[in-house]
């Protein structure tokens, strides 16, 4: 695929969707403890009590809804989850115990139901992501970790990642542009060498342009600190307003638990 | 090159798979594992540590979207872990790589953010241990040259994906909501992973080996132990630096 262009832009903030919402507005670190909290209490939840799944399903519409993301956003990002539904549909074909026909096959219940989970659980937390991520800019995320205790060289290395993401990869875009500009294409394992020739290269470029970085940074002041440029207040009000999600998340999973003893 | 076209890696484990229990107390090792390689790293590479482990994040990352051509239209890539420790040691390589985790799961949805922690056991910790121990004992049994170390390499490389599949199997074990016997897992999850392992040792002996040729001082896993030879022929100024 050709390199976009996207200037002043990192990665992250292209999974970002710009609008003025509730969800918007609340301060990162909270969100993401909602939406970690409202998972937990998802996976907590039996598989076999279907009806929590529907609430849960109806809690994550009505963020989608309240944060005006559209399902032609979502649903693209969707397909990360391709690789595990392969998993979930193996389930039904292992499990133990009593069976079922389904179209001439005998399928486990026990593995129909562990299938079923997986690929509900999976959907929810994938588009429960997939939310925090489209209602939040990436470098509030990553300072909104470091307001929950995170460690800031652990967040300054991933902004790092995030800022210099896209000028790997085009750098590695060009080095494939000139491979192939050399009549370079690749055709099995023999192809290899020369890939790695690349990533080779790329490595070097990569680690030099870090040494660059780093004393662009000290010859501005870097003492291994980064300044906060905007200081962020949360209030009680805005936990109260996000918890509320795993709170209800809670209570469903709970009820959920009691009904399935 | 598009990173919103959601690369597929099939290793990361989503939501749901993993019990509630299991997965929180995973995500509090990791928190250990994580806080000591932070330790380490800043010992190895003092202020430098956030730009050089960020970049090579970013390195990890885009070699993981780098497609090796196998056969009829299917292909691998790398997962990176042996890579990232042989070349920038041990507690940064894990660092970087379980960066990458962390931004693949907070951002991209791909691994489950209540598995953010089994997924940085599994492909950040377990094979930056594995990896480390297996290369540096190696190259000092067999020596550096770029053959052997690219030898090395190899069997990191290959030995720290079918670990990380016993990783993950052990997970499974203790908190899995599948219904695949473990024992049936285990078969196959080793089994695959070896095949997987013998692709990823490959990618990670050439990487190095091209690595080794220009710049040997900057593959980590050798550094105290590089012939004078190569000490004194290294020209930094050969280096290619373009398009930087």
């Amino acid at each position: 695929m050709p390199s976009p262009h996207t200037h002043g832009h990192d990665v992250g903030e292209r999974l970002f969707v710009h609008r003025h919402s509730v969800i918007h507005r609340l301060p990162a670190e909270v969100k993401t403890v909602a939406m970690v909290a409202f998972i937990f209490t998802v996976i907590m939840t039996p598989p076999g009590q279907f009806w929590a799944f529907a609430f849960f399903a109806l809690i994550l519409v009505v963020v989608a809804v309240l944060a005006r993301i559209p399902a032609r956003v979502i649903l693209p990002r969707m397909l990360v989850e391709v690789p595990f539904v392969f998993f979930a549909l193996l389930m039904p074909f292992f499990g133990t115990g009593p069976t079922v026909e389904v179209l001439g096959l005998s399928l486990s219940q026990a593995g129909l139901l562990a299938g079923w989970g997986i690929l509900i659980k999976g959907t929810l937390g994938v588009v429960s992501s997939i939310l925090l991520a489209a209602t939040t800019p990436a470098r509030d995320l990553l300072m909104g970790l470091e307001r929950l205790k995170v460690p800031e060289l652990l967040v300054q290395i991933a902004s790092f990642m995030l800022r210099y993401t896209h000028v790997v990869s085009d750098e590695m875009h060009r080095m494939k542009l000139a491979r192939e500009s050399r009549g370079f294409t690749a055709t099995g394992i023999r192809s290899w060498p020369i890939i790695a020739q690349s990533g080779g290269a790329l490595f070097i470029r990569s680690y030099e342009r870090g040494e660059r970085v780093h004393l662009a940074m000290l010859s501005r002041g870097y003492t291994g600190r980064l300044p906060q440029l905007v200081t962020v207040t949360t209030t009680a009000s805005d936990w109260f307003t996000a918890m509320s999600l795993p709170s209800v998340g809670l209570i469903i999973a709970l009820t959920a638990i009691w009904m399935g003893r | 090159m598009q990173i919103q076209s959601m690369q597929v890696h099939t290793m990361h484990i989503p939501d749901g798979f993993i019990n509630a229990p299991t997965s929180a107390v995973a995500g509090v090792i990791a928190v250990i594992g994580i806080a000591i390689c932070l330790n380490g790293a800043r010992k190895q590479l003092d202020e430098k540590t956030a730009p050089l482990a960020g970049l090579v994040a970013v390195f990890i990352f885009a070699m993981q979207m780098l497609n090796f051509p196998v056969a009829a239209g299917t292909s691998g890539h790398l997962l990176g872990g042996a890579l990232a420790v042989i070349l920038i040691g041990p507690y940064a390589g894990a660092l970087a790589v379980s960066v990458v985790i962390l931004v693949q799961g907070l951002l991209f949805a791909d691994g489950g953010l209540s598995a953010i922690g089994l997924n940085i056991i599994n492909m950040g910790l377990v094979t930056a241990v594995v990896g480390w121990f297996v290369f540096r004992g190696l190259v000092k049994v067999i020596g550096v040259s770029r053959p052997k170390v690219m030898a090395a390499a190899f069997v990191a490389g290959l030995v720290t994906v079918p670990v990380s599949a016993l990783a993950f199997v052990l997970e499974y074990a203790i908190g899995g909501t599948g219904t695949v016997p473990v024992s049936t897992v285990t078969f196959a999850m080793v089994g695959v992973h070896i095949v997987i392992g013998i692709g990823e040792g490959l990618i990670t002996a050439l990487t190095v080996g091209a690595v080794f040729l220009v710049r040997p001082d900057l593959v980590y896993g050798v550094h105290d132990r590089l012939p004078k030879k190569l000490l004194v022929t290294f020209n930094p100024v050969a280096t290619p630096v373009n398009g930087s």
